[in-house]
């Protein structure tokens, strides 16, 4: 009996996931929103810093392109709050409530829309870091894990986003907060820059920062090298985040609709 | 007589605001009862906390026989919502909004699309049913916000001022609909802020002010109870004016207020019986009328005696 409540629930969130990956076909520049700013990251680092701050431009790109990939999912899983909140207040919301649907559908579709959404921004990122000469130095299997991986740790961190987007009032003071969490944690990590020159408080945190763990993570998994190390720092990160914020945004989500 | 809905004392206050401050409302299964008030009375405070969006601070209440707190899944698979604002996905088209309710009211595939076509047919959206509802206009989302909550066949239905913003056309089609749904056994919540469709479309009205029920019966029984009624003559001949208004202020021992344009006069009554009174005397008088009638006072009126305020502009009657 509650396997079939089970199923419905499913049904229902899938139902939801459908329309809101129909809203990325609708409005592309949603996605271009968080794919486009990595983007000019990935091209001016490059071409402005990539001969100072490596022997080769080539060498630049390698380092950076993982990185970019970390910046990338970061601004992606932020948009599950907006989406939400956005919902929310349009009375979309209102809608689904008054429906004898299970109360977690809409979340479950909100976050299983944004899976599609990440696996198209790392697409997008590759495809644009590859005609920049960016290459896989390993292998396709390595490739696949690398991508779950992003899409695990983007998974685990928009519970911190929709948490976000049930506190605040507006879709853009949910943007806008986003913004400002994760600017310090993108550039407050080795994704541009090696540590070893940062102050020394700066540094002991970016040392073991998620952003840094997972990039080098991907370095690891992508151009070779250690992998082990900074993958179980990376997911530490992650089930710490969904620790802390899955509680958090599922009663911040439960007070709000 | 069964009831469909029940609310017995229903509280919501927000800080200093009573939006609801003690509501008892009953609505019999098949009937249409129209909530009638000025901005801010707590229609559709009440309307919220009837389809379970909102917890009452106070009180209890009841929709076919489920408790709108404790059990508000059962009450969901009873009713149909088409809140104040439209809540249609304006990414998404006409189609694509009522496939998507269909499908969360477990629905087929085939199923949903067959429904939402005839939602949209019966609504008159087919044409514009594949661009995103952004480009529709008021009075479109409307009806797309109706046609939705109509997905599901629901036994209960809330109309939270269905027709505001629609044209004559639209507003005699949602009437239509909501005529048609009523005599398919549905039961029909609306608030309007049109005391015409209250009179055209309610068994029973319900006047709300300051959160507060304060009259409720049907359309004839509330013109009644405001009394005020008037007796109103226009005699055939112009020249019988002045005899026919003596013979009214007679009667009624008020002077009759006289249109010289029209040759109308009119005169208020408390008696009925009247009316027959002045049938003998004019008769007696060998004077004809063209028209001559008890009117009860319109449900303008009405709002304005019992509220102190004047139905929105706009309302009709
Ligand atoms: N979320 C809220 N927060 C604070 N006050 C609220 C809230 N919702 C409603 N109110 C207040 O409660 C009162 C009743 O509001 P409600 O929306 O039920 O009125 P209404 O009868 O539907 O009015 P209208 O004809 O304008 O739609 C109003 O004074 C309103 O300001
Ligand atoms: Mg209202």
């Amino acid at each position: 009996m509650s396997a079939v409540a089970l199923d419905k629930g499913l049904q229902h969130g899938l139902s939801l996931a459908w329309r809101g990956i129909l809203k990325i076909r609708k409005n592309p520049e949603q996605l271009a929103d968080v794919t486009i700013a990595p983007i000019v990251f990935l091209v001016m680092f490059t071409y402005l810093f990539g001969g100072a701050l490596a022997s080769s431009t080539d060498d630049y790109l390698q380092m950076l392109v993982p990185g970019i990939m970390v910046m990338n999912i970061l601004q992606a899983s932020m948009t599950a709050g907006v989406q939400l909140n956005t919902d929310v207040s349009k009375g979309v919301f209102d809608r689904f409530r008054s429906m004898p649907i299970a109360r977690s559908a809409p979340l479950v579709g909100a976050v299983l829309a944004d899976v599609v959404r990440y696996l198209m921004c790392v697409v997008v990122l590759l495809v644009v870091a590859t005609i920049m000469g960016y290459r896989v130095q390993t292998g396709p299997v390595e490739l696949v894990i690398a991508i779950a991986l992003v899409l695990a740790f983007g998974l685990c961190f928009c519970w911190a986003s929709v948490f976000v987007g049930m506190l605040l009032k507006t879709p853009g003071a949910v943007q806008g907060m986003m913004f400002v969490l994760i600017m310090p944690l993108t550039f407050g990590s080795n994704v541009f820059v090696g540590t070893s020159t940062m102050p020394g408080w700066l540094r002991a945190w970016a040392d073991i920062s998620p952003v840094s763990l997972l990039a080098d993570a991907l370095r690891g998994l992508l151009n070779g090298g250690p992998v082990a190390g900074p993958l179980a720092g990376s997911v530490v990160w992650m089930v710490a985040a969904v620790a802390v914020f899955f509680p958090l945004a599922t009663l911040a989500y439960r007070k709000r609709v | 007589m069964s009831l469909a809905i029940r609310a017995e004392g229903l509280v919501k206050h927000y800080g200093e605001t009573k939006a609801l401050d003690g509501v008892d409302l009953e609505v019999p299964v098949g009937k249409v009862v129209g909530v009638l008030g000025p901005n801010g009375a707590g229609k559709t405070t009440a309307v919220r906390v009837l389809a379970t969006l909102l917890r009452p601070d106070a009180g209890h209440a009841t929709v076919g026989g489920h408790d709108v707190v404790k059990d508000p899944v059962r009450v969901r698979s009873l009713i149909g919502l088409t809140g104040q604002y439209a809540s249609v996905d304006e990414d998404l088209s006409g189609t694509e909004n009522l496939v998507l309710i269909a499908r969360l009211l477990d629905h087929s595939r085939a199923g949903a699309r067959a429904r939402a076509a005839e939602l949209l047919e019966q609504f008159e959206l087919t044409e514009a049913a594949g661009r995103p509802a952004r480009t529709y206009s008021g009075g479109m989302r409307r009806r797309l916000d109706l046609a939705a909550s109509l997905v599901g066949n629901p036994a209960v239905l809330y109309l939270d001022e269905p027709t505001t913003g629609l044209d004559p056309h639209a507003r005699n089609e949602v009437w239509r609909v909501v005529r048609k749904l009523v005599a398919d056994g549905a039961t029909v919540l609306l608030t309007t802020q049109y005391l015409e469709e209250a009179d055209q479309l309610a068994d029973t009205i319900t006047v709300f002010d300051h959160g507060r029920v304060v009259a409720e019966g049907r359309a004839d029984e509330l013109k009644r109870r405001v009394g005020g009624q008037t007796l109103q003559v226009r005699p055939t001949s112009l020249a019988d004016l002045d005899a026919v208004q003596r013979i009214l202020g007679d009667l009624t021992g008020m002077r009759p207020t006289r249109d010289d344009d029209t040759g109308l006069l009119t005169a208020a009554v408390s008696d009925p019986v009247l009316l027959s009174t002045l049938v003998r005397k004019l008769d007696e008088a060998g004077i004809t009328a063209d028209e001559l009638a008890l009117r009860l006072p319109s449900l303008d009126e009405v709002f304005l005696a019992l509220t102190g305020r004047k139905a929105e502009e706009g309302s009709l009657v």
